[in-house]
């Protein structure tokens, strides 16, 4: 039977990378997920499995700590919040450009600038559409649940090896600092040195006489040739549609849309419970991957109901993939809170009718 | 079953730590537990609450708004939370430091001298444990031996030797509790 603990998100996260068998995780405390680190550190995960858990001076050496781990073909990984990942958008970048599995969390906090402690959803736009310079795109899963912060941990890795690009786990203040039961994955052991070889052939494991060497860069001064690597990165960030993830409630009947995703689509559910007590039709549907996006789910539910709602702890930022997906066919609303607030059950059935509903 | 409740006071009254055994104790029983703290500025100073809730199904939200439960340990949150009780709710105090006590009229209120009663009893940590106690008193939704258990849980091992003490203030907690309305 898999062990039930009682965890916060924060701490899931850590225990769940200790058992998917990281190599390595290198971050810099800042709330509202410093625990990731506590916890990692109070592991002692070095006696346990062998993993390298390091703080390091700045966000910006750990993600290039990231870079160089992820470059020998390790399991690598990294958490932050809002401010922190800003700090870590040129390596983030570059490792896009090289082509580099590893994970990295944003337990995302209230900005801009420094902006608060207390959770909100503006780095959507960051994690989505680039953040750093350039045309990439990270592959970005959204939890809802402190089990979704653990199990994401290891799909996470998953992705990211599968497609040989970083892939992010967006959550948030209130999913990170929250306790909830978790079932825990059993331990999975490290790769040995002779199965990262195997894994990664472009990994740079030394050079032996039977290949070429492994370079590793995101630097091409030949035009043409950058243009011919920009078309493989474009192609994978195509091919990344067949990991599309989503999750609907009660949409089967009905009439209005929420879309929400991470603890807002909790939210939206309890909302859900009392628009329903009221004779209010409505159903949630919660992307799980925030890129990609279920677009198609989007448009397909757009021929069914009569207008939808992203709901959000930003000033709408994934509302505009909504759009995009929905094209016009049916009235599509926004509701938002900003700075760190989180909307209430009560103010969200108030937007739905004041806002889509009318009256 | 879906219980919601706010536990809220100052900071270093064991308001967070209550709340967390209170979440051990439901997922003891088979429960399905939330708790969300108030992590901000907060927590550095002044007041501190934490959101619990058990229920028998897949919890939604962990952030509320209203409550079933409001158990309010200063004047402060008493200001905030009073309002935040559902009607026919339940609302359970400690007096100490309450210059305004709660007048709704829709609600069932309760109150407990915890602060007199820790201290009389020669330890003022176990104030949190006194006022579980009067909770379990209204509201009996966990059982006892599994509030003990989500103790057990949620100490570390070198503090067991005080899980005695807490039993005896939980249970102190239980004859002291007095209906207000």
């Amino acid at each position: 039977m898999k062990e039930v603990k009682l965890m916060k998100g924060n701490e899931a996260i850590a225990e769940a990378a200790i058992r998917a068998g990281a190599d390595g995780y290198f971050g810099y405390p800042i709330t509202p997920q410093s625990e990731v680190l506590e916890y990692l550190m109070s592991q002692k995960p070095h006696e346990r499995t062998g993993m390298v858990v390091l703080q390091a001076e700045s966000e910006v050496a750990a993600i290039n700590m990231v870079y160089g781990g992820a470059a020998t073909g390790k399991k690598v990984m990294t958490s932050s919040s809002s401010p922190g990942i800003s700090l870590k958008m040129e390596g983030i970048s570059y490792m896009a450009g090289a082509q580099l599995p590893c994970l990295i969390v944003n337990v995302v906090r209230g900005g801009p600038g420094l902006g608060t402690i207390q959770p909100s959803q503006s780095d959507y736009f960051q994690a989505t559409k680039g953040g750093g310079h350039g045309d990439y795109r990270l592959f970005v899963l959204a939890p809802a649940s402190v089990q979704e912060m653990a199990d994401f941990v290891k799909q996470g890795f998953d992705l990211a090896f599968k497609y040989r690009n970083p892939v992010m786990i967006l959550s948030d203040g209130i999913i990170g600092q929250m306790m909830e039961k978790v079932e825990l994955e059993e331990q999975q052991p490290r790769l040995t040195q002779a199965e990262v070889v195997k894994k990664c052939p472009w990994a740079t494991t030394g050079k032996t006489p039977d290949r070429e060497r492994n370079i590793i860069t995101s630097l091409d001064l030949e035009a043409s040739k950058q243009e011919l690597h920009n078309k493989v990165l474009q192609e994978k960030y195509e091919k990344m549609e067949e990991d599309v993830r989503f999750e609907t409630f009660n949409c089967d009947d009905a009439e209005y849309i929420f879309i929400a995703y991470g603890s807002v689509a909790r939210i939206c559910q309890k909302a859900i419970d009392i628009a329903r007590s009221k004779g209010i039709k409505v159903g949630l549907l919660r992307p799980i991957t925030l890129f990609p996006f279920p677009s198609k789910k989007v448009a397909e539910l757009a021929t069914k109901v009569k207008g939808m709602m992203s709901v959000e702890m930003s000033a709408g930022q994934m509302v505009e993939d909504v759009k995009l997906a929905v094209n016009g066919k049916i009235p599509v609303e926004f509701y938002g809170r900003m700075g760190g607030m989180i909307p209430s059950p009560e103010e969200i059935v108030r937007a739905l009718k004041n806002q889509l509903i009318g009256g | 079953m879906t219980e919601e409740i706010i536990i809220a006071g100052f900071g270093g009254q064991g308001v967070l730590s209550m709340g967390k055994i209170l979440a051990y104790s439901g997922m003891m029983q088979d429960q399905e537990v939330s708790w969300m703290p108030a992590y901000g500025p907060e927590m550095r100073g002044g007041t501190a609450n934490v959101t619990v809730i058990l229920s028998d199904e897949r919890i939604s939200s962990p952030v509320l708004s209203k409550y079933d439960t409001a158990i309010i340990l200063n004047q402060q949150s008493m200001d905030k939370f009073e309002c935040a009780v559902k009607e026919g709710g339940l609302l359970l105090y400690d007096p100490n430091g309450i210059t305004k006590p709660p007048t709704r009229m829709d609600i069932q209120i309760f109150k407990v001298s915890a602060t007199e009663e820790a201290t009389k009893m020669g330890n003022t940590k176990i104030f949190n444990m006194i006022v579980l106690g009067a909770y379990l008193k209204v509201k009996p939704l966990v059982k006892l031996e599994n509030v003990i258990k989500g103790l057990q849980k949620s100490l570390p091992a070198r503090h067991h030797n005080l899980i005695p003490e807490n039993e005896k203030a939980i249970s102190r907690g239980l004859e002291i509790v007095e209906k207000v309305n």
